[in-house]
Order: C-alpha cells, then structure tokens, then sequence
C-alpha cells in the first residue's frame, strides 16, 4: 500500500522525463548504427544541446565532477556525465561505442588503438593528458613535527619492498639530520584494489630503483603479507589507525598527515601542483605519440630541480571523427572546456581534487588536437 | 481478499466437483512456481559457467598479464580466496550462534513482553542495515577496540601460531570475522526467535506443570521444537558471511595466503570481497577469472548447504500442522 | 533428556530472596573494578566484561549452595541469555547510535529532495533523491517478482508437494537461500552481458539480481507460516465442500498472513542494503532515471559507499543515506505490521 501511494507521483513524473530519455536513447543508438537517425535539434544555432556520456577512470572522479558542473553551467542544454567506472571498463565502453569518451589511467595499447579506427569512423583516438594528480607519500608520525620527511629514491624503495623496517633507520635519519625519528616499527601500507595510482607508484619505484624495488610496474600491489585498504579512503583509515604507518595516496586527500619531501638529484621536493606539473614538461613524448595522441613517458628519475616526481597522469579519450554534428561539437566543447585554465583551476582546488594544473604550451596542443574532431560523411 | 469468513456462506454446488478448474489453474501455477525456482538455480549456475569456461581453459601464461592474480595459475589464486572465505566466515558463526540462540531466547522467553515486542523490531531494523555501514562502523568503533585486546594476545599467547605477529591497526582475518559475526547477528536472531515464539504453548505448558525450571522447560520444549529452525537461521547467516563482500572489503588487509595467523594483516581475502576489489579495473580474461572466483563461491554455497541439509531432515520433525 | 526425572515440585525448595541477584551483581561490579585498580584503571568495558564473568561465576555457586542444583542451572541459564542479548546489545546500539548521531548532521527535506548533479569539492549541498527513488524502483522489481513466485512457491511446497520433485525443491530453495549476494549480482550480470551486450545498463538488472536473493527467503518465511496453518481448519473447509484452492486463499493464507506479511519484510529488509550486486550491476548515476528499463541508476547503498570512498563532506551525504535507508526500512515495517494487523483473524497472536 505504501509502496503505491510513493510511486503514484514518480509515475507522473516519468512521462514528463520520457522526452529526455528519448533523446537520450536516440544519442546512445545513434554511435552504433550506421545510418542514425539522430535528432536534429543540435543543429539549431551555436546553442549546443543533446547528452554526452563519459565512462573510465575513478581516479579522475572528483576533478570530473568538478568539470561536469562547471560545463552544464555554461551549456544548460546538454545533458553531460560520467561514470568512474575504472580505466580498463572506460577503454571498452568507449571502444564498443557505449560513452562518446574516456578517462584512463593507462594509454591505448596498439590492439585497442587499431580498435579504435573502426569506432572513430575511420578517424583516429585522441588521448590527452588533461588530469595530472601528484600522489603523495604520506605518513603517521605525531610525535615527529617537521614538516617533512625527506627520503632519497633508494630509501622510499626499501621501505616499501620491506627491507627498512624501523624509522630510526640510519638510511631515512641520514636525510634528516635535524628530524628526531622515534624508534618505531614501519608499517607500509599499499592499495589493496587495482589502481591507477598503485600502477603509477610502483612505475616509480622500479624506475628509479631496481635493484632494490625488484617487481614490476603493476596496477596491484605485488608483496603480499602487507596493511592495505580498498580505494584511497580505506589507505587512509589504515594510515590513520596506527602510528608508524607511510602509505601513498592522491595529494589531495593526505589531510592532516605528514608527507615525504621526495629527493630528486639532490634535493628533496615536497608535493605541490607547480612541482608535479613540471614533470609533464621535462618528459619526453611516448614514441608512438602523434598530434593527436599526446602520450607521454613519464621521466620518473628526473634530477630536474623543483619537479616531483611522483604524479599520476589521467588521459581523457576521445574520437577524430563522430558519427553526429551533435556528438563532435559536444565533445569538443566539453573537453576544449576541460583544458581551459578556468577548468584546470577549478581541478587543482584542494578541496576538489587538488591536481596540478596542465601548462599553456601542453594547452595549446590539446587545442589543436580537439580542432580536428569532425564529423563523419 | 474479501473479509468475509468462509464458514458464512458455504459453497456447495450440485453435478459437478466444485472449483475443478480453479484447482488445475491453482496447482498448475504453483508446480510452475517450484519449478521456475529450481529453473532459476539452473540458470545462476549456467550463466556463471559460460563465463568462467575461458578462465577454466586458459594457460598460465594467459593470467601473467592480469595484475591482480600475481603470476599464479587459477587454483593458485582461487584456492587461498576458498580458504579465506571459509575462515573467515566459521570465526562469524562461531560466535554468531551462540549469541543469537541466547538473544532469540532472551526475546522470546525472557523479556517482559512490551519490551520483548519493541527489541523484535529493533532486531528486524538491524537485519536491514547495508553492510557498508557495517564496514566503516567495523573501521571506527571495533578496530580500536578490539586492537589493544589483539596485542595483548599475540603478547602472552603468542607462541601459538594462532596468535603470533599481531599487527595495528586491527586488519586481520580475526577482525573480519567478529564484524561479520555481528553482521549476520540481527538474521539470524530475527529467523530463531520468529520459531521460538512458535513453539506450542501446550508443550511449554505442559513442561511447567511438571514442575520444571524455565531452563528445563526451554530445554524440553523450545529447543528441540526450534532446532531445525536454528540450523536453517545458521544457513542463512552463513550465506550471508560466506558471500558478504563490502564489510570484508573494508575492514581486511588482504592477502592470498593459506594458513592459520588470525592476526596478522595481509593473509587472507574473501572470494566476494575479492571481486568487489578487482571487478571495477577488470578486463577481459580478468573479468572472467573473475566470475570463475564466483561461481567457485557458488558451488562452495551449494555444497555447504547440502551437507547441512543431509545432517538434519528438516521435514520429518518440522511440522507445526497436527 | 528422554526420561524426565520425576519432578520435585519447585517451591518446596529453597529459594534465593528477589534482592540476593542484584545484590551479587554489584558486589560483582565493584570487584571488577578493584582488579581494574590493580592494573591499568578501570574502564567502563573492563568493568562491564569482567563483572560480567565474576557475576556468573558468583550467582551459581551461591544458588547452587543455597537452592540446589537445578535452580543454580536456571539461573545460570537466565545470566548467560541475558548476557548475550547484552553483548550483542552493545555493538548494535553503537551502530545505530553511529549511524543516527553522523546521519542527523546532513539529513533533512533538502537531502531527500536533491540529486547530485552539479555537485563536486567541498559542496554541501547535494542529496539523495536519485538513489531512494533508484532503491525504490531496484527493490520494487525485485518484490514484483519474488513475492508471488515464493509465495506460490510456498504453496507448492505446503499444499501440493509431494515425491521427488517437492523434495528437491525444498532442498534446492534451502541452498538458495546461501547464494552470496555477489554470485548473484555476477549472475545478473553475466545474464544481460551474453543478451543485451556489454552496453546495457539498467535497474532491471539490479532488480533480477535482488530477486534472486529475496525469492528464497520468501518461500522459506511462507512456507514456515503456512504449515503451522492447523490441518484442522483444512479439513474443515473441505468439509464444507470449498474447493482446495480456495481454501488456501481463503482460509489458509488468510491464517497465516501476518506472518507473511513479517517474512516478506524480512525478505525485503535482507537485500535493500545489498551493496555488492548493485555496484557490479547498475553503478552508480549523479541524476534521477525515472526509467528503469534504460540507464544506470543510483541506489541508496551503493551511494552510501562511493560517498564514504570520496571522503570531505561527501562523508556526511554518506551517513545521512544510511539513516535514510533505515528510515525507509522502518515505515516498510510499520506498513506491514498495520497490514497484517488488519488482515489478522481475531485471536491469532
């Protein structure tokens, strides 16, 4: 009975909602099938409107939100979302034509980007490096008041590989001759989930210390017998359970803990959007990078002055060529709007997802790049 | 359904058996419905089969590229997540039935009845809550309170395996279990204590008037009446511990190991919670390892479910008709 | 057990006075609390649980002493029961306590009555619209579907049942009702992969995956209650020439219908907290889907568990649809205990 009376409205409703869900439909059919008979209404005047639909990483959730909100502001007419639904599933929507973009924390492989041809209509993948998050070493330690932790490369490896096991080690006291480092047990903890961020992580460490980080870059954490909790906010809770913990986690999300000021050449950087930004321009481009695709390869053991190393870099993928009008002006506005400094700003809030802000040089090719989205025919 | 009594207006009719075809349509849609049930069995079971076929077939080389099984084969991977879902879950129902047994009890049997009327619906709100709840809850209020009695433990009694290498913050297996003992805790009291209010009260009065004690009575009446009705309480609560998944995710440090060190992080996972955990990043094969994990934690249901059925024979004494 | 020793009739005994319990449990307390002392300070846990273990300890002996034995296993009966609806008391009460003092903070007209679309960072505003009407739809398909097939099921089982295939049923729905809730959300997932392709996403998905879980626990709740249904009141109405299925209608269902109506919301407050099928199956969505058939759709546990994971104020939304969930669990409850109240026959209890 009670049931009823609460659907009765929610009924009435649903017809006032069908005429957007048909919209909606028509736009979802309309990626796969050739002929698409697609609504006619975006063509009226530069007034952009239809839907938009993005899946793919969670990594990128928080700065998205941030975007989404942002972009239905300026264009009330379309309807505009994203579904964090992990990196891997992203790539595949996107590939078999379920959302008109991605995020994902990993570039294409060549087998997805020959994939790709066929869903961009013969056009190619566009993969821009829009969302750079630093990813912060962070620590439980109340009796230690120095803003800091310093750490070399080595010694970050050895922690995590298990090999420094107490924090008055002579290794980490050694790189901080003023700290006073309590006689305490290490306890790592890593991600228990697959992540963009453990991949990102441990891509560091066996870069710029294999012989003592002897795994593999891995989206899993590969020592087993280890503290860990499901997504950032489950590292979180463990770090912040026990004295003694260091764990790696998204910047913006260390709080009150402290965080290791990480050594480069010789000195040692604490996080900030400026240093982490600055790791994207002394990178070299990926070798099979294009105009379109500005995938980078990241130089993790950097000895640049001021960068940090340790950042995560998101790409948001899209196509060349879309079937609709509707669709390529939609996704070229909404990622061209993504890539601009007001968006970026909004993003590097600490409160929203504190990324680091892209550079105007890397502006200035995502621009060019998103100039080329056209229309199928 | 109309209100009248059915003794007011009795249906008798001449020439033919009365309500024939009412009777066919009637029973026919009932057999449907049991078959359709085991119809839908059939289906969870086939639909889970097709897609963990390929994970079934495929070499050791095909998994090196899927992070998470960490360059072993299936049974490497699976076999560790059997184990820790069975340990986990018999630490939760070792200390979920004793305690609901007494709880069902205490409401049935004990209590006044207002108070008893009040604390059934407490119990039935409890059996409602989402286990995400019941993760972070295990997060903030048990990990502390349980971490210092943990070390405390591993301190004294640490030369038992059991017991050894405790670390904070209370991540452990031994954890895992006393939140899902709590978890299962309002189900399986709503199921029991639903029974005990069952039991005849002729039997219990009958028992009293012998001059028996509550306990006696309880022993002699209510318990023997609910027994079936506490194995299948169990079954539920155990279906729900074996395949409880977010509370688990939240509260484990997790680990594919096999053996016995309650208390340390980093040893042992659920199947359901390892789903949870690699199903959002998965793709391709490693969705279907995936759903290969879950149809073992079916079988491994099925299995226990069975067994426990063959142990008591539910219908023969179950019969509150006659 | 078998043979019941002749009885000695209890009162001729004797007894303890009604103070001496109370008085044992605080001697009890207070000693607790000196061996605190000794160690650490006393805590009120401490206090609680080595009270508990002393009191148990001193009311037997002294009844055994004083009323023999079988009175001190009375009361030693009486203590443990009581004691464990304590302890289980005590985690429980945190829990709703918890729940309720983090949920008060955000909860309120404007958390019912808002999505959240366009909300990101450190906003406040934002609610949960989207995923009630989401858990409403998810769990209405699932009640569609599950409640008439268990309880046909049930009848099947009571009424008409017989041979190898009524037994096969009650055992295969026993085991049914042991499926993990996330073998079943992998089931409805893989059902709508292989049928509709990888694109589709709906709250029909969730809804079959519920259902795969609620149908179990209705026919075993059904069932129970239609066979303490007195054969009597069968063979009556038989007697009066109703035909057989009017007779479950009528007279059997009727009988039993409160406790239907209590092991339908046992079933239907079993899978709407279900977290795990929901995230694999429909995901989560920013904005109210009236459509069930079409689209990802938010629900209140799934909400609840990607605000917890994005931390800040989202924390807050998180608490406040875990009230909110119960909330909705509550007036189920109260709508079905009216109902079975009205439907009730004059002195069922």
């Amino acid at each position: 009975m009670g049931m009823n009376v609460k659907l009765a409205p929610s009924r009435r409703l649903a017809g006032i909602s069908a005429i957007g869900a048909l919209a909606l439909t028509l736009a979802a059919c309309g990626g796969s099938t050739p002929e698409g008979d697609a609504t006619t209404s975006g063509a009226e005047g530069t007034e952009l409107s239809g839907s938009i639909a993005g899946s793919g990483a969670s990594s990128q959730e928080n700065a998205v939100n941030g975007w989404l909100a942002g972009f239905t502001e300026a264009n009330p007419g379309v309807d505009a979302s994203y579904d964090p639904t992990g990196s891997g599933t992203g790539r595949e929507q996107f590939l078999n034509g379920t959302v008109l973009f991605a995020g994902s924390d990993a570039a294409m492989d060549s087998e997805e980007l020959a994939a790709g041809v066929e869903r961009c209509f013969g056009g190619e993948v566009i993969e821009l490096p829009l969302y750079i998050s630093p990813i912060a070493v962070i620590y439980n330690l109340p009796g230690v008041d120095a803003e800091h932790v310093n750490m070399t490369q080595q010694t970050i490896a050895g922690i995590f590989a298990g090999e420094i096991t107490n924090w008055n080690d002579a290794a980490i006291a050694e790189s901080n001759p003023d700290v006073e480092l309590p006689d305490m047990p290490i306890i790592p903890v890593n991600r228990s989930d697959d992540s963009g961020t453990t991949e990102n992580f441990t891509e560091y460490l066996s870069a710029v210390a294999p012989d003592v980080w002897t795994y593999e870059a891995a989206g899993t954490w590969p020592i087993e017998g280890t503290q860990s909790g499901a997504q950032t906010s489950g590292v979180l809770e463990v770090i912040n359970g026990a004295e003694g913990t260091i764990g790696y986690a998204d910047a913006s999300r260390a709080g009150e803990l402290g965080t290791v000021a990480v050594g480069v050449g010789e000195e040692f950087v604490p996080f900030s959007p400026e240093a982490a930004a600055q790791i994207i321009d002394v990178s070299p481009a990926a070798a099979d990078a294009t105009d379109l695709r500005l995938t980078i390869d990241l130089a993790r053991d950097t000895t640049e002055s001021g960068t940090y190393p340790i950042v995560l870099v998101s790409y948001s993928i899209a196509c060349s060529v879309y079937e609709t009008e509707e669709d390529a002006a939609n996704v070229a506005a909404y990622l061209s709007y993504v890539a601009s400094p007001e968006a970026q700003d909004r993003a590097a809030q600490p409160d929203v997802a504190g990324s680091a802000p892209i550079s105007d040089d890397l502006r200035t090719r995502v621009q060019a790049a998103l100039d080329q989205i056209t229309v199928a025919g | 359904m109309a209100p009248a009594p059915p003794s007011e207006r009795p249906v008798v009719r001449t020439g033919r058996v009365p309500g024939r075809l009412g009777n066919r349509v009637f029973s026919g849609i009932s057999t449907g419905a049991g078959i359709l049930i085991l119809v839908i069995l059939a289906a969870v079971a086939a639909f889970l089969l097709i897609r963990a076929i390929p994970a079934f077939q495929a070499s050791r080389e095909d998994f090196a590229d899927i992070d998470f099984m960490l360059g072993r084969d299936l049974w490497g991977f699976v076999g560790p997540l059997v184990f820790g879902t069975v340990i986990s879950s018999t630490i939760a129902l070792l200390v979920a039935v004793p305690l609901s047994i007494g709880i069902a009890l205490f409401i049935s049997h004990y209590a006044p009845r207002k108070l008893a009327q009040g604390l059934g619906y407490l119990i039935d709100l409890l059996a409602a809550i989402p286990s995400v709840i019941f993760g972070l809850w295990g997060i903030q209020w048990l990990q502390p309170l349980v971490s210092p009695l943990f070390s405390w433990l591993s301190e004294n009694l640490g030369f038992i395996p059991l017991f050894t290498d405790y670390q904070a913050p209370a991540r452990n297996i031994m954890t895992a279990g006393l939140v899902l003992a709590i978890m299962i805790l309002p189900i399986i009291t709503a199921t029991i204590r639903e029974v005990f209010l069952q039991t005849p009260r002729l039997h219990e009065e009958a028992s009293l008037a012998l001059g028996a004690t509550r306990w006696e009575m309880i022993r002699q009446a209510v318990l023997p009446f609910g027994r079936s009705g506490i194995i299948s309480a169990s079954m539920l609560g155990m279906g729900r511990a074996l395949g409880e998944t977010m509370a688990v995710l939240m509260v484990l440090s997790p680990g594919y190991l096999i053996n016995f060190f309650l208390l340390q992080p980093g040893q042992h996972q659920s199947i359901a919670a390892n789903i949870a955990s690699h199903f959002p990043e998965a793709s391709g094969l490693g969705v279907d390892v995936l759903i290969a994990s879950g149809f073992i934690l079916f079988l491994l249901t099925f299995g226990v479910n069975l067994v426990a059925r063959w142990i008591i024979n539910r219908r023969a004494e179950f019969s509150g008709a006659n | 057990m078998a043979v019941i020793a002749p009885p000695v009739p209890v009162r001729r005994t004797r007894r303890l006075p009604s103070w001496a319990p109370w008085a044992v449990l605080v001697g009890s307390l207070v000693l607790a609390a000196l061996i605190q002392f000794l160690g650490e300070g006393p805590t009120i846990s401490g206090v609680f649980f080595i009270g508990a273990i002393i009191f148990t300890i001193a009311i037997t002996v002294t009844s055994r002493t004083v009323e023999g034995e079988r009175l001190s296993k009375d009361r030693l009966a009486t203590t443990l029961v009581t004691l464990a609806f304590l302890l289980a008391l005590i985690p429980l009460v945190s829990l709703v306590w918890t729940v309720l003092s983090d949920g008060i903070t955000r909860f309120g007209p404007s958390f019912l009555s808002t999505d959240m679309v366009g909300v990101f960072g450190n906003m406040v505003e934002g609610g949960a619209f989207h995923a009630i009407i989401g858990t409403l739809y998810v769990t209405g398909i699932a009640s569609i579907i599950s409640i008439p097939l268990g309880i046909f099921c049930a009848i099947y089982l009571v009424e008409y049942g017989k041979g190898r295939l009524a037994k096969a049923i009650t055992v295969l729905v026993d085991v049914m009702t042991g499926i993990p809730s996330i073998v079943a959300g992998l089931f409805a997932f893989t059902l709508f992969l292989i049928l509709f392709g990888p694109a589709y996403k709906a709250a029909i998905i969730g809804g079959i995956a519920l259902a795969v879980l609620m149908t179990p626990v209705v026919v075993r709740s059904v069932e129970e209650m239609l066979r303490l249904v007195p054969n009597e009141l069968r063979e009556a109405a038989y007697a009066l020439g109703v035909p057989k299925w009017l007779t479950i209608v009528k007279v059997v269902l009727r009988t039993a219908i409160a406790g239907i109506t209590t092991g339908v919301m046992i079933a239907i407050a079993r899978v709407i907290g279900e977290t795990a099928p929901l995230l694999i199956t429909v995901g989560i969505a920013q904005n109210v889907n009236w459509d069930a058939f079409d689209g990802r759709i938010a629900t209140l546990p799934v909400y609840v568990y990607r605000q917890y994971a994005q931390g800040g104020p989202s924390a807050d939304r998180a608490w406040a649809g875990a009230l909110t969930l119960i909330i909705i669990v509550m007036l189920l409850n109260l709508v079905a205990r009216l109902v079975s109240r009205y439907f009730s026959p004059e002195g069922a209890r």
